[in-house]
């Protein structure tokens, strides 16, 4: 299969612009990725980022509040955003007909999004509502997403709750707001991806009639939130009032993706020899002959893989009935991935990996908000937004020699393990 | 927090000097290509739906095979145990491939296959890469015909199964869904949606076995494929492959469902509860109701998308809840209208008050042209998002088989959209959204909330 086309170009005022047509379907995807996520809130301001990206929805100078969901959903589209630690993304799905209404609402709130104290004081509440939700109140909340950076990361960056203390969202201020958006959403540190059904000199010419006169701002330099791996085996337990079994999660250290991306992307490859499916070796291992879990997981990254710049993360995650304990967990994958990194997968295993790979990446593509979020995020952050293409074949070059290796550089001495036990004991 | 550099204040960002900017028209509306498409029952009563959608070399495949209980009781019987052993132990071997065999075969050629069951009906979904296609029909075939539902396979996902049955039962969402199933339907068998830990211990494989022969019919079932194919081609390939898959009798279907009727809510104890789960429940309408497409936009307009009253009064006035939704469940031969949303307890007896009025108010002061012209191009335009992908078309068409629907209802709806008037939506929101024709129940902590609730009236508490 031919690859889809690309085409990229920048705007006098710094906004980097993708477009990827593709006419079967009339529907489009916009988004809008700014590079600025968690990790850069400062101290006191946890969640911001999250906070902020619910007030991008609350209404610009041309548009009420409630007026940019009724807009995209009267044009019969969906829309969202959500926030990561590198980035934070804004995207639209709708019929093409609606193509220039998307670039328009997108390009008003880029200029100017009206920042009100009303507003805050709501989305402070209802973000609280979706914490409420996705943690507090939920078995498991959290897991391993906010609880794993706390014990593998040192730094406050990469360390901190990126959901926020309820505390730091209530003392948010209209003016912190306003000195986020000056400094972090400027054009030219975002990147404007439009995909499916356009034709290409038509959607350029919308591009520059609506985006063309956001004035440009300095933008920001990105700091470096490199830190160092642990030096021995960190340990920590989190009581969860609601979980009925105990869970571990095991945090180690990956290459930088964008500087090493060819040995980033062997670790993707053992995720797949692990666990994906019931022949991959914790399957077997943990699930099947040992029983010692109800499932177990692993991956590239919090929010999966290629979804953050360094320093990123390798995780092996299990919920267990407490009359197995941890370290017959620990002791079961310590002895899995010394036998792998001694014997190396089959051809047979990285066959496997590969085909499933190419599959899903395909499946994924054909859902245009997946597409659209991967072709942005994949130009954000890697400046490469054809890797979203490049990916199976890069995979598939992944050689056997290399995922044992790999396989050895997930040690014991250098890893976080954080359990979770629940507040009843975990029997019944 | 301090910024790096000076900045505008929050007024000066939020305006420009050329002012507002008129919102753009929207541009031509382009026909989605027409889906070659074959819609055959084979000998064996198998219904078999391929659709060509060629945008990726993939190919989805969805089976529902009707899956009733025949004793027709939620208390008492076994059968919601033994299906869901039996949905958990499909893939794990048959007289030619054993667990590891099934997964490699299918890893090879980028697929999987995957069983779920649930009171109406036993769902086996998979995909793989078009040139796949026959290793996936193959797998299928083998283990539609002959599972061996292994002894120690059988044992091992049981004991899975009690294990994950916990943790389902640890989620605020389980607790409350059960919650409102035995509330709205008793001891009918759609209440039913998982066993109990004892009822899953005391499951045999021979149960497991005498089930699938006798439960696991082509009749009355329906296969959609989806994908880079040739309609016509991937029909008799499907023919061939399964053609081993034959049976007496015809799957069973659930019967009806009982009419929901409006009544007080039902409150459930969950202690250190820090947020509570609404969930109402109403008499909905049938897709093929003529009165369907009216009722469709006076749920959008309540509830059932963003730009909704409800969303827009507890969420965006009033942060309430972070999520709050309206949607209609189909059910045999019926549907239930649900209302959810989760809040904070202190303003969970606010929340359902609100709730409330909002279901009066849309029969009191009827949806405006405005708010119908917007729901209606979201239903349109959201059936043509949700369905441009191959996994999202061959979900939505294996339910509408599942209603004796086909493409042609999916085609034909956006024309029955275009034709409801506001009156109709008004009428249906006269109909089906008043309060006191819905009942529910609310998850939450009673400690916290009786006082209010109490108040408020309309609510049972412990």
């Amino acid at each position: 299969m031919a690859l889809p086309e690309l085409h990229r170009f920048t705007l006098p005022n710094g906004l980097r612009v993708v477009l990827a047509p593709d006419p079967s379907a009339p529907v489009i995807g916009v988004s809008v990725h700014y590079d600025v996520g968690f990790r850069s809130e400062p101290e006191g301001r946890t969640g911001f980022a999250h906070l902020f990206e619910h007030l991008m929805f609350q209404g610009s100078e041309s548009l009420e509040k409630l007026a940019h969901f009724r807009h995209v959903q009267s044009s019969g589209g969906t829309f969202n955003g959500s926030t990561h630690p590198d980035y934070t993304d804004y995207y639209q799905v709708l019929p093409s007909a609606a193509l220039e209404r998307a670039l328009f609402l997108e390009a008003d709130r880029m200029r100017a999004p009206k920042l009100t104290e009303e507003n805050l004081r709501n989305q402070i509440d209802v973000v609280k509502e979706e914490i409420r939700l996705n943690v507090l109140n939920r078995p498991y909340g959290g897991f391993p997403w906010i609880l794993l950076p706390a014990l593998l990361f040192q730094t406050f960056p990469n360390a901190h709750n990126g959901y926020g203390d309820f505390t730091d969202l209530e003392n948010a201020t209209v003016d912190d707001c306003a000195a986020f958006f000056d400094t972090y959403y400027a054009p030219g540190n975002a990147v404007l991806t439009v995909a499916g059904d356009l034709a290409v000199d038509e959607a350029k010419s919308l591009v520059e009639k609506h985006f063309g006169d956001v004035p440009a701002r300095p933008v920001p330099e990105r700091p470096s939130f490199a830190e160092p791996a642990p030096k021995g085996e960190l340990r920590s337990e989190h009581v969860d009032a609601h979980a009925p079994m105990p869970a571990l999660a095991l945090g180690y250290r990956i290459p930088d993706p964008v500087h090493d991306l060819d040995a980033y992307l062997v670790y993707p490859v053992l995720a797949g020899v692990l666990t994906d499916g019931d022949g991959s070796r914790l399957q077997q291992r943990l699930v099947h002959k040992d029983a010692l879990v109800v499932d177990v997981g692993a991956g590239c990254g919090l929010f999966g893989p290629l979804e953050a710049r360094d320093p990123d993360v390798f995780t092996i995650t299990a919920i267990h009935p407490a009359e197995h304990g941890v370290d017959k967990v620990l002791t079961a994958v310590d002895e899995e991935l010394a036998r792998l990194a001694e014997e190396g997968p089959s051809e047979e295993e990285l066959a496997k990996v590969t085909a499933r790979w190419v599959s899903g990446m395909h499946r994924e593509h054909d859902r245009l908000t997946s597409r659209t979020l991967g072709l942005g995020a994949s130009e954000l952050l890697f400046g490469r937004a054809e890797l979203l293409y490049e990916l199976p074949g890069k995979l598939a070059a992944v050689t056997a020699d290399q995922v044992a290796a790999a396989a050895k550089a997930l040690r014991a001495d250098s890893r976080a393990v954080l359990t979770v036990k629940p507040a009843a004991g975990g029997s019944e | 927090m301090s910024a790096p550099t000076s900045h505008r204040s929050a007024e000066e960002i939020g305006r420009t000097e050329r002012g507002p900017r008129p919102l753009p028209e929207l541009g031509e509306h382009r026909a989605a290509a027409d889906l070659a498409s074959a819609d055959t029952t084979l000998p064996s009563g198998l219904r078999v739906i391929a659709v060509r959608r060629a945008s990726v070399p993939v190919v989805e495949l969805r089976l529902r095979v009707p899956f009733a209980d025949p004793a027709d009781s939620a208390v008492g019987s076994t059968h919601c145990a033994v299906a869901e052993v039996l949905a958990n132990t499909l893939l794990t071997g048959t007289a030619r491939r054993g667990r590891l065999d099934v997964d490699t075969e299918l890893a090879l050629v980028g697929g999987e296959l995957d069983a779920v069951v649930d009171p109406e009906r036993l769902a086996i979904s998979g995909n793989a890469l078009v040139s796949g296609l026959d290793t996936v029909l193959d797998v299928l075939a083998d283990v539609l015909t002959g599972a061996t539902h292994p002894e120690e396979e059988v044992a091992r996902e049981r004991a899975r199964l009690v294990e994950r049955i916990r943790l389902a039962r640890s989620q605020p969402n389980v607790i409350a869904r059960e919650a409102l199933q035995e509330h709205l339907y008793g001891d009918h068998p759609f209440a039913k949606e998982m066993p109990e830990v004892a009822e899953v211990e005391a499951v045999t494989p021979e149960q497991v076995r005498e089930l699938h022969a006798r439960a696991v019919l082509p009749r009355g079932s329906a296969l959609v494929l989806v994908g880079d194919l040739d309609p016509e081609a991937a029909v008799a390939a499907v023919a061939q492959a399964l053609s081993g898959w034959t049976g007496e009798g015809e799957a069973v279907r659930l019967r009806p469902l009982p009419e929901v009727v409006g009544g007080d809510v039902k409150f459930v104890h969950r202690p250190g509860a820090v947020q509570s789960q609404i969930r109402l429940a109403g008499r909905g309408l049938t897709r093929t109701d003529e009165r369907y497409p009216a009722f469709q936009l006076a749920n959008l307009v309540f509830g059932g998308f963003f730009s909704s009253r409800l969303v827009e009064n507890i969420r965006e006035d009033k942060g309430y809840t972070y999520s709050a939704r309206s949607h209609p469940e189909f059910t045999p031969g019926g549907a239930t209208l649900l209302v959810d949303a989760d809040t904070a307890s202190e303003v969970t007896a606010a929340a359902l008050m609100e709730t409330r009025y909002e279901l009066a108010k849309l029969g009191m002061v009827p949806p405006t042209d405005e708010e119908v012209d917007t729901a209606r191009r979201y239903a349109v335009g959201s059936l043509l998002t949700a369905t441009s992908s191959q996994g999202g078309l061959a979900s939505f068409l294996v339910n509408l088989a599942g209603m004796d629907l086909d493409l042609e209802w999916f085609a034909g709806h956006p024309v029955r959209l275009a034709a409801v008037t506001t009156e109709q939506v008004a009428q249906a929101a006269l109909d089906f959204f008043s309060p006191g024709s819905f009942t529910g129940v609310v998850v939450g902590d009673a400690e916290l909330l009786a006082p209010k609730l109490r108040a408020l009236g309309g609510v049972v508490l412990p």
